[in-house]
């Protein structure tokens, strides 16, 4: 079976700037994938390719062994292939409420019917959440926000969830709560690529890991052997976690 | 009719007969909102299609005779949607995430360019006098008189009715449809509406097409109250009806509604009162005159200035902006040093050598054009100046041209003052009016400050000009409004090759100015808020005292400016020069060409002026070709291409944010500076 994504040989950039030099990874069905790497490594680049925000320069991004739409990044279609990525930073709709953030998304994976039980779940999930979903999401606090863009695809639960520093603005029990979510979503089938600066939580939760530097994928393998690897690498490069 | 009732009743009649003009704006208000809601564009453009799609139905219905259903049909259901189809696609589709202000100066280039192309392509002219029947049978001709107090005709009870029905329906769109949430999901963030699993391309489609049949149909309904069919009528229709949008801050559809219907009544109120104060009260008098058309532009700016809600918010910004790359710099600073002395040279041997053909070979008419083009360099230096230098977008640099143009007549029509002098002076009474004019703004950033200033400029052209001490009155309308040329020492410069020279060297001074200004303190000051206020302001850098210099210098520039034209031309010729649409083009043509160099606002000079004869007309083919008989039975093409050609550099703007001059800068210079760089690598 294909694995849910494949990048071949990928090289990707903003402009002139270069950020991947021929990067290939692949996460197949249930399978989850911690990448690690120093700030500026490209991690977050790679995230962005998994998910048709931006495009290769050159070699290929493959969903299910296939190209998805043609030439130009279209994350919808990744999104409908049942790719959902969760961005890093505050990545909500400032102007709309919280509900109507989450109805966005919700809306088109679980239908008008399904709608209603799709926000119950993020409420659960986030119960702050539902204490403010009239507000408008730009006046929501860092943290909340956070919530907010994890709640969009954690209840989703789909096939291949990528998550961008995911942990970052949150207090440590909410981030204890999300990482356990993931646990869930993982066990029901979820395949899970995990960018993430907390590595001792990511490792745990992953069976795989690949560590990025400077563009490039300098080492792949199980995460149980990753924590050995990091520490001699990071002596040899003095690269900061 | 006066004294048939009290006062109750006539402020009843009043605001009965409010009603109907009322629905009019409340229409086009509503289909602004429609468009800025759904797609993120201050749509200066929603007049030209409205316009369009009247004059379709004028030409198919009227013209063709056509059933009224086919003409609506094809005008408003079928054209208008086209039309909003082929402008996302083709323009606003690359500009979803630009800023306000760059989608703001393409509709614009669009306002005026998509008309003309109208025109151009169905051969279409406006009759005056022949106007056009609308969709309702005996529309104008068929009464009610609900009240016993005034007479609607079945047009404007129909326009009433749809305004109404158009809030309700697109008010339960926003409120209950997923597609409603979606299209403002994607003028907020189309790839953050992507990450939903919603594709952002078919949904602004969706949202044009949406908003332009709301367009046609605006069109269609209120066209039959026009004499004759006139798309300046529309622009100013839709700046009249902003001021009815800005109520529900360009975003609330049932306020657009109640703003238009307030700002109808209002007038109707003062129409039916202020007559008879002003009988007690001469002073009311000139206001009374030009109170209707101008009412809603003080409105206007009274809520932007009053209403300390407005431009407060800032735009939501794209929180996946990071995606994109940041913009290159600009050309100049990225050249290698020898290309930059090639550039030089060539600069000033290309000058030279034009410089010394005109002197010597140019006749009368060439000589007038290379004038004006100069002229307008320095006008559009203004542009570089508030524009290029502090990102703000003014649209009353022809009001501040026209307040140069106009002291220097007044000075001389009745002080016989020297109009070298009252030039300078003329800058700085534009001066001192940019600074005023900048105070209460001051805080509107982006598309409210350009609404703001457009606003002011309405104003002026219909309260301040006809003052006898602004516009000259009756002396103007007798005389015209004179302007000598200067006369220093011996110098006369009522000889045209002195006055070029003349013009020559205030271009070269206010150039230096505006290079100063940029490499000074305020240019860098400037530079920083356009990076991030917020930032800015946290390093204590005082945006207030930056903003007032550059608007004030701007104004200055454009005063000056405009006094040249006026003495160039030896008339102020107001509405030709500094009306407040004409000067709309000045914006768009040194952005589209590269507003934050001196070089962009001078070769928008040349193109300005020299374009239409140089090209479309073929003199330099005719030139070339050595006699006319050889030109190509192509040319010469209409001097209203040149409006559609307009329209395609906005096109052009919509791809290159940084102006066309600079973008072909960038590419060249890139190229060749890879190639110098290859050479000296080879032979070091
Ligand atoms: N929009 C952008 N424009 C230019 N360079 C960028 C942009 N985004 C990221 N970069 C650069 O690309 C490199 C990789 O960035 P990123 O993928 O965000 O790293 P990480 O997530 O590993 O910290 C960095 O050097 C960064 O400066
Ligand atoms: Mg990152």
């Amino acid at each position: 079976m294909a694995p849910i994504l494949e990048l071949r040989d990928v090289e990707a950039g903003y402009g002139p700037f270069r950020a991947l030099f021929g990067v290939s990874l692949s996460v197949g069905p249930g399978e989850s994938v911690a990448l690690v790497g120093a700030n500026g490594a490209g991690k977050t680049t790679l995230a962005r390719l998994s998910c048709g925000l931006v495009a290769p320069s050159a070699g290929t991004v493959l969903v299910d062994g296939e190209e998805v739409g043609s030439g130009r990044p279209s994350a919808w279609r990744f999104v409908r292939a049942g790719v959902a990525h969760a961005p890093e930073g505050r990545s909500v709709f400032a102007s709309l409420t919280v509900e109507e953030n989450l109805a966005l998304s919700f809306h088109r994976a679980f239908g008008r019917a399904g709608l209603a039980g799709a926000l119950d779940r993020a409420y659960e999930l986030f119960p702050r959440l539902g204490e403010r979903r009239t507000q408008v999401a730009g006046t929501l606090s860092g943290g909340e926000q956070r919530m907010l863009s994890l709640a969009r695809v954690l209840v989703e639960s789909p096939r291949l969830l990528i998550a961008d520093e995911l942990s970052l603005g949150l207090a440590p029990m909410i981030v204890d709560q999300v990482f356990e979510t993931l646990g869930r979503i993982r066990a029901a089938g979820t395949a899970l690529l995990i960018v993430e600066q907390q590595v001792g939580h990511a490792l745990e939760l992953c069976d795989r890991a690949a560590v990025l530097e400077h563009g490039l994928i300098t080492w792949q393998g199980p995460s149980k052997e990753a924590g050995a690897v990091l520490e001699s690498r990071l002596f040899e490069t003095g690269a900061a976690r | 009719m006066s004294g048939a009732g009290g006062f109750f009743e006539d402020l009843f009649r009043g605001l009965l007969q409010g009603t109907p003009p009322g629905a009019v704006y409340a229409l086009v208000a509503l289909g602004f909102v429609l468009t800025y809601k759904t797609s993120g564009v201050f749509n200066l453009a929603f007049g030209a299609q409205a316009y369009i799609s009247a004059a379709m139905y004028f030409k198919a219905h009227t013209l063709w005779g056509w059933p009224k259903w086919a003409a609506l049909v094809v005008s408003a259901f079928v054209l208008a949607p086209l039309i909003g189809l082929v402008l996302e696609r083709l323009i606003f589709r690359h500009l979803r995430t630009a800023s306000a202000v760059s989608k703001l100066v393409v509709a614009l280039g669009l306002s005026v360019a998509l008309p003309e192309l109208f025109n151009q392509a169905a051969r279409f002219t406006a009759v005056a006098g022949r106007q056009i029947t609308g969709i309702i049978p005996d529309g104008a001709s068929v009464f009610y008189d609900p009240f016993g107090v005034y007479r609607f005709n079945r047009d404007e009870l129909a326009m009433m009715a749809v305004a109404l029905a158009a809030t309700l329906l697109l008010a339960a769109l926003f409120r209950f449809t997923m597609i409603g949430l979606a299209m403002r999901a994607v003028v907020e963030s189309p790839r953050m509406t992507e990450l939903s699993g919603i594709n952002a391309d078919r949904t602004s489609a969706f949202a044009w097409a949406l908003s332009s049949t709301f367009a046609g149909l605006a069109g269609v309904l209120i066209a039959p109250r026009f004499n004759s069919l006139l798309s300046t009528d529309f622009f100013t229709l839709v700046v009249i009806a902003v001021a009815a949008a800005a109520v529900g801050k360009l975003v609330s559809l049932p306020r657009a509604l109640l703003g238009g219907l307030g700002l109808g009544w209002l007038i109707a109120v003062f129409n039916t009162f202020l007559p008879r104060w002003s009988g007690d009260h001469t002073w009311l008098r000139p206001f009374q005159e030009n109170l209707t058309p101008s009412l809603p532009f003080v409105v206007l700016f009274a809520i932007l200035v009053l209403w300390r809600a407005i431009g407060r918010e800032r735009e939501a910004s794209d929180p996946l902006s990071g995606v994109d790359p940041p913009p290159p710099a600009l050309a100049a600073l990225a050249r290698h040093p020898k290309l930059t002395l090639f550039t030089r040279l060539f600069g000033v041997g290309f000058i030279a050598v034009v410089g010394s053909v005109v002197w010597f070979r140019a006749g009368v008419l060439w000589m007038h054009l290379v004038t004006t083009a100069v002229i307008m360099a320095v006008i559009y230096l203004s542009v570089t100046v508030i524009t290029g230098m502090a990102g703000q977008i003014s649209l009353c640099q022809g009001t501040f041209a026209a307040i140069g143009g106009f002291t220097i007549f007044q000075m001389a029509d009745r002080f016989n003052m020297s109009v070298l002098a009252a030039a300078l002076l003329g800058a700085g009474v534009a001066a001192a009016v940019g600074a005023v004019l900048s105070l209460p703004v001051l805080r509107l950033g982006g598309v409210w400050l350009a609404i703001a200033t457009l606003a002011f400029a309405f104003f002026f052209d219909a309260v301040m000009v006809k003052f006898s001490w602004v516009g000259g009155g009756t002396t103007a309308l007798l005389t015209g409004t004179r302007v000598p040329r200067p006369l220093v020492g011996p110098i006369d410069f009522a000889s045209d090759r002195a006055f070029l020279v003349l013009a020559v060297v205030v271009l070269v001074i206010v150039s230096v100015v505006v290079i100063q200004l940029r490499e000074g303190t305020v240019g860098r000051t400037l530079t920083a808020l356009r990076g991030s206020e917020v930032a800015a302001a946290s390093i204590g850098i005082s945006a207030a005292r930056a903003r007032i210099i550059a608007f004030a210098v701007s104004a200055a520039i454009a005063g000056l400016g405009g006094a040249l034209l006026s003495m160039h031309q030896q008339n102020v010729n107001y509405s030709t020069n500094f009306g407040p649409v004409n000067a709309l083009f000045w914006l768009v043509i040194v952005v589209a060409l590269g507003a934050r160099t001196v070089e962009g606002a001078i070769q928008a000079g040349a193109a300005f002026a020299l374009f239409e004869p140089l090209i479309l007309k073929g003199d330099l083919l005719a030139w070339i070709l050595r006699g006319e008989d050889h030109l190509p039975g192509l040319l010469p093409i209409s001097g209203s291409w040149r409006l559609v050609l307009f329209g395609m550099m906005a096109i052009q703007f919509a791809r290159h944010p940084e102006g066309l001059v600079e973008h072909g800068k960038r590419r060249a210079s890139a190229r060749i500076n890879r190639w110098l760089e290859a050479r000296e690598g080879a032979a070091p």
